[in-house]
């Protein structure tokens, strides 16, 4: 029996099918449209405040709405209420802002232990670190095809 | 002392007994419904200490200390120590206990380590090269989530078969003759790999090598379930012992009449269903030592108990084999343990 043949594990694999419960895709998925669009509906507010009493014109306003919705995850993360959340949203919480904000603090908390240059530093972008990686990489190739498509 | 069959190690009627156990609990083991079986119950998971590994540190050396107190020995009459943890190089073992300044021998078999650390020990003892052991497990939540998970704070949802790795540790003293717990037989497993590749499925990858193990054990010593009043597996959790029952009775071991009856797992019984972030149940290097060296022993010295195995299941996988693809091999180990009198 050790170690088994593909018919074996075949066989092993529909036995653990059928007797493991299946994620709930269907409340994951509608938790994470209420969520994420909250997430995001709370991000408008933010900047319609900035709009409004910040002086600042609706073009501008962005970056201080993530700098802002940025801190909020922080402070949560810290808190450590974030995950506990996260488990209940899903894929709501991990819309760009809040969710890349989670990935960095938490990564940085984790391996504060380890020191300020080697923990935190060397660590800050552990599970957020692919997300920078592949994002400029396809703006890069997205870029190009447009530069190409835009001056043949 | 003899082997029997293939792969079991039978140490005679009253040749090794346990004399004294220790558990220390995490906050969320403290919580569950096994938490009055526990010496020490933590309300916090830091113990006190600065890091999680020093918390689990602290917790493995105040569980060799307690084992030492009760047995009514020092540290300097115990003959060797034996212990495992899930750090990378055993840091919870070797540098957690370093002050005992005591032979020490650190094992692994990711949470199937309890089993062979009883087993070594065992051997030792039986053999004569030690008449005194110390041995003992322990596992810590946030050390075990850094060393093969994500930051702890990171918000990632975790599927049903997921399990919480325990926070504790335990610890055993040794010794030839009579006991009140006797070892009597060990069985040593053997890898099986049924191609499970999900570290969230650590269950249905660990459920063939208990019963596997199982099944060996009752084939070289001869017995059959119903010589034991109580068979537990390690870490399976709710789904995999589920998955395990299955086998055991499409394996022809037992009716399922009788493994429902007699089968159980310590992950599937450490905390309660509802418990918030548990999922399918306990796991872990700790989740079997305090649910045996709590409960189970707890049971088998009131006298509801006279005959348990214990097998403990390990996921043999790390964070790099398991992100290369590779298929996650088990083991399984298991100890027989009896009422001395």
């Amino acid at each position: 029996m050790p170690v088994a043949t593909p018919e074996e594990r075949a066989r092993y694999q529909a036995l653990v099918h059928r007797l493991t419960p299946g994620r709930p895709v269907i409340r994951n998925t509608a938790r994470a449209f209420v969520v994420g669009g909250l997430i995001c509906e709370l991000g408008q507010l933010i900047q319609a405040l900035f709009v409004r009493y910040g002086g600042f014109k609706p073009t501008e306003a962005g970056n201080p709405t993530v700098a802002v919705l940025i801190l909020l995850s922080a402070v949560f993360t810290a808190l450590g209420v974030y995950d506990r959340f996260a488990q209940w949203a899903g894929a709501g919480s991990a819309v760009p802002v809040t969710g890349f904000s989670n990935t960095m603090t938490s990564a940085a908390m984790e391996h504060r232990s380890e020191g300020f240059v080697a923990g935190i530093g060397g660590n800050m972008f552990k599970v957020s670190g692919p997300v920078i990686v592949y994002g400029v990489v396809s703006a890069f190739f997205i870029a190009l095809i447009r530069y190409i498509v835009e001056h043949l | 002392m003899a082997r029997l069959g293939r792969s079991t190690w039978a140490f005679g009627e009253h040749q090794v007994a346990v004399k004294a156990v220790s558990t220390v609990a995490g906050p969320w083991e403290s919580r569950g419904p096994l938490s009055d079986a526990f010496d020490v119950r933590l309300d916090d998971d830091r113990a006190g200490q600065d890091t999680w590994e020093r918390a689990e540190q602290a917790m493995f050396r105040q569980a060799c200390d307690i084992a030492c107190d009760k047995a009514g020995i020092v540290a300097s009459d115990v003959d060797l120590v034996i212990g495992a943890d899930l750090n990378a190089q055993l840091t919870s073992f070797y540098i957690g206990l370093r002050q005992l300044a005591r032979p020490m021998l650190g094992v692994y078999s990711a949470c199937a380590s309890l089993c062979e650390a009883l087993a070594v020990a065992s051997l030792a003892v039986a053999t004569g090269f030690a008449d005194v052991v110390l041995a003992g497990t322990s596992s810590h939540n946030s050390t075990a989530e850094r060393q093969f998970r994500y930051p702890t704070e990171y918000g990632v949802q975790r599927p049903p078969t997921a399990q919480r790795t325990v926070t504790g540790a335990g610890a055993a003293i040794v010794t030839r003759g009579r006991g009140m717990w006797q070892i009597t037989h060990a069985t040593l497993g053997e890898i099986t790999d049924f191609g499970v590749k999900s570290p969230w499925e650590m269950g249905a990858a660990m459920a063939p090598a208990a019963c596997d193990t199982i099944r060996q054990h009752l084939a070289d010593t001869g017995r059959s379930l119903d010589d034991y009043d109580l068979v537990m597996t390690g870490d399976l959790g709710r789904i995999g012992l589920d998955i395990l029952r299955r086998l055991l009775v499409d394996e022809g071991v037992a009716p399922e009449s009788v493994v429902r009856e007699r089968v159980n797992d310590c992950g599937a019984i450490i905390y309660h269903p509802d418990q918030p972030e548990v999922f399918s149940g306990g796991s872990g290097a700790a989740c079997s030592t305090l649910v045996t060296f709590g409960h189970v022993f707890r049971e088998m010295e009131r006298g509801g108990l006279r005959r348990v195995l214990v097998s403990a299941t390990g996921a043999l996988l790390s964070q790099v084999s398991a992100q290369q693809g590779e298929t996650i091999p088990s083991i399984s180990h298991a100890i027989a343990f009896e009422r001395g009198d």
